[in-house]
């Protein structure tokens, strides 16, 4: 019996009995649909927080303050207010650190913001002006921080998106006053949107000139009296290395503040900040693809136990067609058949389902988080190729009991 | 066509040994209609098993058309069973979900025969129930059910037709339709017919009618 004929005999078998396939099938798809939509929320969530840290700017390195002490009694990483204003210039010195762009000090802190009656709790960012290339925020309307006005410590801000929207209900801030610290600011700029909100995402923000937060909203000085930054963001020249900027400005560093000991300061690169997010996301799409595959595990119990029904109801039939010569081998691959056709229509109906609910649930809100998906090509083929092994695994012990029976006996069934 | 020398069946239940067939030996001629009769549990069926490839003796040896049967793996019986063998139940057992067409196409789905619609639909042609070759089993009366496995059993041209009563389920009219369908199988076509009953008048259609008793046979009558 050819491959063709055994798919005609099982088609024919599958059709007759249709309640009962379609039963079956079922098991399959909810299997693979929950594989495909539960390790889409995964890969969605992993793209998700891979981009945000790409929309951050790349090729990034971050050098923050180490923990600060007191006595023996460690504090908090970057706690310590070693890292100043001047650290950063002495990084943008291609002299001293080859491998280095750009750099962008940043100091931050919460402030509340008030403008025309309404007011924010917000983020305060110092900035200089490669803030907008290495952190990759430029503006949408007005003008981005200028040397100058960190030069003369200009009482001016750049408004993230979401601080304009609530701040000024949709009118236009450029040229409006806001208060922080019962300080009179005015406002130069709005940034570009940048869509989502929390981790790292700059649309709830307000950014100001580095010297002016520095002097006027914060004031935290370094032992040595320098003014402290909260972290340098360093860009590295195209093709450099990151181990060898990291060796670069530890010794500037190291240099600057007269260590001979442990540093006082942390070198983090993007590369390991996405490293560490894939791994965590990683994690979940795995805990994610488990919880799937259980569900295909119990599909395939399902599909097995049908099966054995199946053939303990067609003992007869299995007779007749022993009698009229089928040998075992026609019998087993009529039951696999049988079992891969039921597995891989479930498969194909299952990815269709998934990538529906996949779809639907995309951008939507649940329980406050806004979930993304993706359905990566590759999920598609291995969800069909998985289906498939299901049926044939679970298939497999009832086609085989289908084909040992004897035709004699299996005649004589009632 | 048949021959038999000393076949010996014994079944085990567990540790007692049941014989069924005790040493039977036998010669059905190619192109002969022969009748076994017997009462029942005298190992009527067994013998047909055996005879019908489905089974295998105990002891003794089983030659159909100069071939040894006895040596045989499962999966060479199940192709002599295909080209060689037709056999027709009293039971009919006929697939209840398929057409009679694609009952009578079984056959040659595991024989490899081409123009199978054709060929299946020649063969119900030849018993008489081509008109109800699309019906089902449940849709066509118990004569026509038997005709259609009748020719699921002509449909491979085999040599041989073994029929463990094929009229146990019909009435006397069908039943003497059915009878006269293997005599004219038999007469026309030179196909060997076996045919087990417990009716005389069945039987009778036979040129030979051999008595089958206690896993024995023992005694035959030629019809004139």
């Amino acid at each position: 019996m050819s491959l063709v004929e055994a798919l005609r005999v099982s088609v024919t078998a599958l059709a007759t009995h249709k309640l009962r396939s379609l039963l079956t099938v079922l098991g399959i798809v909810i299997g693979i649909s929950s594989v495909v939509s539960l390790m889409s929320i995964g890969q969605g969530s992993q793209e998700r927080v891979l981009s945000r840290i790409t929309a951050m700017g790349t090729n990034l390195l971050y050098v923050r303050p180490g923990a600060s002490s007191e006595g023996r009694v460690r504090g908090a990483q970057g706690g310590a207010a070693s890292l100043t204003l001047e650290d950063a210039t002495a990084l943008a010195d291609p002299v001293n650190v080859p491998s280095v762009a750009a750099v962008a000090p940043q100091v931050q802190t919460f402030a509340q913001v008030v403008a025309a009656g309404q007011n924010v709790n917000t983020q305060i960012i110092g900035v200089t002006p490669d803030y907008q290339y290495v952190r990759n925020s430029p503006v949408a309307d007005g003008d981005f921080i200028s040397d100058r006005d960190v030069e003369a410590r200009s009482m001016v801000v750049v408004l993230g998106a979401t601080v304009a929207d609530n701040l000024f209900q949709g009118g236009s801030p450029l040229g409006e006053s806001v208060k922080i610290n019962n300080r009179q600011f005015r406002v130069v700029g709005v940034l570009k949107r940048m869509g989502g909100t929390g981790f790292g995402l700059q649309d709830d923000v307000v950014l100001a000139p580095i010297t002016t937060v520095q002097s006027r909203i914060m004031a935290q000085r370094t032992a040595q009296g320098g003014r402290t930054v909260s972290s340098i963001n360093v860009q590295l020249a195209k093709g450099a290395k990151t181990e060898q900027a990291t060796g670069e400005i530890a010794a500037i560093l190291r240099q600057r503040h007269r260590l001979t000991g442990s540093d006082d300061f942390t070198i983090t690169s993007q590369e390991e900040t996405i490293a560490a997010q894939k791994e965590v996301t990683g994690t979940f799409t795995t805990f994610l693809g488990i919880i799937a595959g259980i569900s295909l595990l119990v599909a395939g119990i399902g599909i097995m136990n049908i099966m054995l029904v199946s053939v303990a109801e067609r003992t007869r039939e299995i007779g007749i067609r022993k009698a009229v010569g089928a040998k075992r081998r026609d019998i087993l691959m009529q039951f696999l058949m049988e079992a891969t056709v039921l597995s891989l229509f479930g498969g194909g109906v299952g990815l269709l389902g998934g990538w529906g609910v996949s779809r639907f649930i995309s951008g939507r809100t649940f329980s406050g988080q806004v979930l993304y998906t993706v359905v990566p090509p590759h999920i598609l083929i291995l969800a069909v190729a998985v289906a498939v092994a299901t049926g044939l695994f679970f298939g497999i012990y009832p086609a085989a009991r289908a084909a040992r029976l004897n035709p004699i006996a299996a005649l004589r069934y009632e | 066509m048949i021959t038999f020398s000393n076949v010996v069946k014994v079944y085990k239940m567990g540790s007692i040994e049941v014989p069924v067939l005790r040493g039977v030996s036998c010669t059905i001629s190619k192109g002969e209609m022969v009748a076994i009769m017997g009462p029942s549990g005298s190992g009527k069926s067994t013998l047909m098993n055996i005879m019908g490839c489905l089974d295998q003796p105990t002891s003794g040896t089983y030659q159909l058309e100069g071939q040894e049967i006895t040596r045989l793996k499962d999966d060479d019986l199940a192709g002599i069973r295909n080209k060689k063998i037709g056999f027709v139940f009293q039971t009919f057992n006929l697939l209840p979900w398929a057409s009679a067409l694609g009952n009578v196409e079984l056959p040659l789905i595991y024989g490899g025969g081409v123009q199978r619609r054709r060929r299946a639909l020649e063969a119900l042609e030849r018993v008489g129930v081509a008109h109800r070759a699309r019906h089902r089993p449940s849709e066509i009366s118990g004569g026509e059910q038997q005709r259609v496995a009748i020719a699921r059993a002509l449909v491979n041209n085999p040599s041989l037709i073994l029929a463990d009563e094929p009229t146990g389920n019909l009435d006397s009219r069908s039943s003497e339709e059915i009878v006269a369908i293997f005599r004219g199988l038999n007469r026309e076509e030179g196909i060997t017919i076996v045919l087990v009953t417990h009716e005389r008048s069945i039987a009778e259609n036979a040129r030979r009618i051999l008595h089958f008793r206690d896993g024995l046979f023992e005694g035959e009558e030629v019809m004139a």
